[in-house]
């Protein structure tokens, strides 16, 4: 085979690889991927047996310590839906009543089980900027 | 002194569009005099954002609440230190760092290259300018830092207690170092193309700079992994978070530049492969500081308030057309001069890694973007979990430790059987010597860390078999004792030697990395004083409640008002192993509707994790005691009722003395994780092999001093 040949057979083995694995990179992500759902969308939309992300903030008044079981409320940033949810796993240091939260969610029967050592607080202070009135620029 | 701040961003911005003006004024129109007024013109921006990012600082340190981001950011309970770190806690101080760091390196690139490819230069020069005058123009126009409120507010927010800690401190200046490094090879990269001058000169020009890119982000990376695991009290040290990814990513390419760059040094070949990739490392980069500051991915780090997505996604984008665009106008110079020989040589072995690293960098910016893809095809946000990341992550990362072994040793242009058997057989021994140990020992239920083992036996063998080799010739040559030959060795060949010990820290901190996420043992229950469990081959028991009610003896010296925590005895096979005093910090609040002493510990509440770490592995503790306990409430309760602000720390220290009577159950976590210490000890290798690498030769220092001699000697020889 000439250089040239082999140089575009390599080429194209090489394309078609890549093809190949990026495809089943998209393929599974599709299919292992959670949909992200605000409290009213789980509320609407959720089935049975299946995970999901589920944002929004710890209503208040709703965290309560059972043992080793964390449960609260999850409710929409801007709006009146609440998730009340049963969680097991470690807590996040800021996490707390009025703070926003990300936690993997799934329904059993009628009630809501996060998933072990998914509940992520955001940070509630960092970049957060000030609201505009306050300011004075130069 | 605000006004003083404000009046240095509005200069910084001028000098930023002159500088840009005049170096693409010079270089168009072939007036050196100008582009080298552009070049003066980053100088002067490093002076005035010096000033700027003094002035914030003095605020900082005076206590000037009347800055909104020092009250936002600080106050007066905060400890010193911390509170001269704070200055890049906030949006806008994160902002003037990096400008300023952008600033201050980009001034330094361009006084090394002074006298070098003037061209490309001023080219590089506009672009480091638009890039100085795009940070600026967001603190002036959206995330103001010398923005004020009047009358002053008494007293600050204070630091997020979840930043006070060294590392974290540390973390953004590197991070911020290693993206604005990043940008450098981009823009010369772009210079390069620019001017057409696309031969291997630019690339040594800005080869140190790019390295000098990759050690701080990898710095950066590991300190942020180490913050991890010490202090956010879930023993974990890499989530798969965006923003984790976000600055792992440029690093993956640059370490793909860093090698194929050799192969367009030595063979004039992968042209367009690696102006791809300094232009990518440069785009990553800028994605990565505009991923924390847009709010468009859910992240532990994605915060609220933020307004700068559309600005840098303009930015990114333009970026991405300018690249492609260039590249393919200039894909006609960028041919390569040669061709590979073999698939068995050292250029295969390089393109495949950086095969491997481009394929990671792709895994990870597929996962990372995943959530805003998935609403583009399905219009429902999804996200994938670390198990995904896991799935790609772990094989690529295999069978880069294995190239990072054969890469050393493999022959340049093709190689031969004779070669194979002479430089593969001691690496491969080794690898089947580890295999045969650790079969031995046990180590075979988990298959994958197994095979990390044996491929960074491999490393080990093949990196330590060029070292020897290495000082048995110098000895023969030099006839120096071995540990001086290998010094010498060492220091004549820094580059190629600290490259080595780069791969050495890789391998051993991914040993450190598999044994710690194969070999983990995990509990998490509720335990009250006497009681005690067992994690792995290890039995912790809660032996007593602590408490301190001060800063001042607050052990982490973070400055909480209360710490409740607990001693707890670690025993393995009934002997003493070690006690750690793990504790939870609670922070004062800005809240009055807390109450007087509710306000005291009101604030975030953060984990002090303790940790027995050692060679083989770490006992990791947290605490997080029931402070809602109804004899605790109570006490809050009645102090609340009954004390003004001043007497009520008061009620603190019968807090503590009643969490310490009657302690009530605690939720403790203990993690016993094998061997974690190593992925530092890699870290610090792989710091101290990349200085190694940085440090300029004798030779090229001789070099530089002559060629400083040659363009002086006209100069002298006038006004002679």
């Amino acid at each position: 085979m000439n250089p040239s040949r082999k140089r575009k057979v390599r080429l194209t083995v090489a394309l078609t690889a890549a093809v190949v694995l990026a495809s089943a990179l998209m393929y599974t992500s599709f299919s292992a991927a959670s949909p992200a759902l605000s409290p009213s969308q789980l509320l609407h939309s959720a089935q049975p047996g299946r995970s999901y992300v589920l944002t929004g903030t710890v209503a208040k008044g709703s965290v309560r310590h059972d043992g080793a079981v964390l449960d609260f409320a999850v409710r929409d940033r801007k709006g009146t839906s609440v998730v009340p949810l049963a969680y097991t796993g470690t807590i996040p240091d800021p996490f707390k009543e009025g703070r926003e939260v990300i936690v993997t969610v799934e329904k059993q029967g009628a009630r809501y089980v996060g998933e072990r050592n998914t509940l992520i607080t955001k940070c509630p202070s960092k970049f957060k900027t000030a609201p505009a009135s306050e300011k004075q620029n130069y | 002194m605000a006004g003083l701040g404000f009046a240095c961003l509005l200069l910084a911005l001028a000098i930023c569009v002159y500088g840009i003006a005049a170096s693409l004024y010079g270089v168009r129109r072939g007036r050196p005099e100008f582009s080298e007024s552009g070049r003066r013109a980053v100088y002067a921006l490093a002076g005035i954002l010096t000033v700027a990012f003094v002035v914030l600082e003095l605020a900082f340190l005076r206590n000037d609440f009347a800055f909104n981001t020092v009250a936002d950011t600080s106050s007066r309970t905060t400890p010193t230190f911390y509170r001269a770190a704070a200055v890049w806690s906030s949006q806008e101080g994160s902002l003037l760092l990096w400008a300023w760091l952008l600033s201050m390196w980009s001034s330094l690139a361009l006084f090394l290259t002074r006298h070098r490819m003037r061209d490309v230069a001023a080219y590089a020069t506009a672009i480091l300018l638009g890039f100085g005058g795009f940070f600026v123009s967001l603190m002036i126009f959206y995330a103001n830092p010398f923005a004020t409120t009047n009358p002053a507010p008494p007293e600050g927010v204070g630091l997020d207690p979840l930043l006070r800690f060294p590392t974290m401190m540390v973390h953004p200046p590197m991070l911020y170092s290693g993206y604005t490094l990043c940008t450098i090879p981009l823009a010369f990269g772009m210079g390069a193309l620019l001017a057409r001058r696309v031969d291997a000169d630019w690339i040594r020009a800005i080869r140190r700079f790019a390295f000098a890119g990759w050690l701080f982000l990898g710095v950066g990376i590991l300190l942020g992994a180490r913050w991890s695991y010490s202090e956010l009290g879930w023993g974990g040290y890499w989530g798969w978070d965006a923003v984790e990814n976000a600055s792992l990513m440029p690093w993956l390419t640059a370490t793909a530049f860093l090698h194929s760059l050799m192969i367009q040094e030595k063979r004039g070949m992968l042209k367009v492969w690696n102006v791809s990739l300094v232009l990518a490392t440069g785009t990553l980069a800028i994605m990565g500081t505009f991923l924390v500051r847009s709010g468009v991915l859910n992240s532990i780090h994605a915060f609220g308030g933020a307004t700068l997505g559309v600005p840098f996604v303009t930015l990114i984008g333009v970026l991405i057309v300018a690249s492609i665009y260039l590249v393919l106008s200039r894909r006609d110079m960028l041919r390569s001069e040669n061709r590979l020989d073999s698939l068995l040589s050292r250029e295969s072995i390089f393109l495949a890694n950086n095969l491997v690293l481009v394929g990671l960098c792709f895994v990870i910016f597929w996962g990372t973007y995943f959530p805003l893809i998935s609403e583009v095809f399905t219009g429902q946000e999804s996200s994938v979990g670390p198990p995904w990341f896991d799935r790609y992550t772990v094989p690529l990362a295999l069978v880069l430790v294995l190239l990072s072994g054969i890469g050393p040793v493999i022959a340049w242009r093709r190689a031969t059987f004779a070669n194979a058997r002479r430089n593969f057989v001691l690496p491969a021994g080794t690898a089947l010597l580890a295999l045969g140990a650790l079969t031995a020992a046990g180590v075979t239920r988990k298959p994958l860390a197994l095979a990390m083992f044996c491929f960074a036996a491999f490393v080990f063998g093949s990196i330590g078999q060029e070292f020897v080799r290495g000082a048995r010739a110098r000895r023969a040559m030099a006839g120096e004792a071995p540990p001086r030959a290998l010094l010498a060795l060492v220091r004549r060949n820094r580059r190629r030697y600290g490259g080595y010990i780069v791969h050495i820290g890789i391998a051993v901190l991914f040993i450190g990395v598999a044994a710690s996420s194969s070999f983990q043992h995990a509990s998490e229950l509720q335990l009250k004083p006497g009681q005690s469990t067992k994690v792995g081959a290890y039995t912790v028991r809660y032996v007593r409640p602590t408490a301190s009610i001060t800063p001042k003896y607050d052990r982490a010296h973070t400055g909480s008002t209360l710490a409740l925590g607990a001693e707890v005895d670690v025993k393995k096979g009934g002997r003493h192993v070690a006690t750690l005093n793990p504790s939870q910090g609670y922070y004062a609040s800005q809240e009055p509707s807390q109450g007087t002493v509710g306000s005291l510990i009101g604030g975030q509440a953060v984990s002090h994790v303790s940790i027995d770490a050692g060679v083989t592995r770490d006992v990791w503790s947290a605490i997080q005691p029931n402070i809602e306990a109804p004899a605790l409430k109570k006490i809050v309760a009645a102090g609340n009722r009954t004390l003004e602000p001043e007497q009520a720390p008061v009620a603190l220290l019968v807090l503590a003395r009643s969490y310490l009577k009657s302690a009530p159950a605690a939720a403790f976590h203990f993690i016993v994780s094998p061997m974690v210490m190593w992925i530092w000890v890699g870290g610090l290798i792989v710091f101290l092999g990349g200085l190694i690498a940085a440090w300029p030769a004798p030779s090229v220092v001789r070099a530089r001093v002559a060629a400083r001699a040659r363009s002086r000697a006209p100069r002298d020889l006038v006004r002679a």
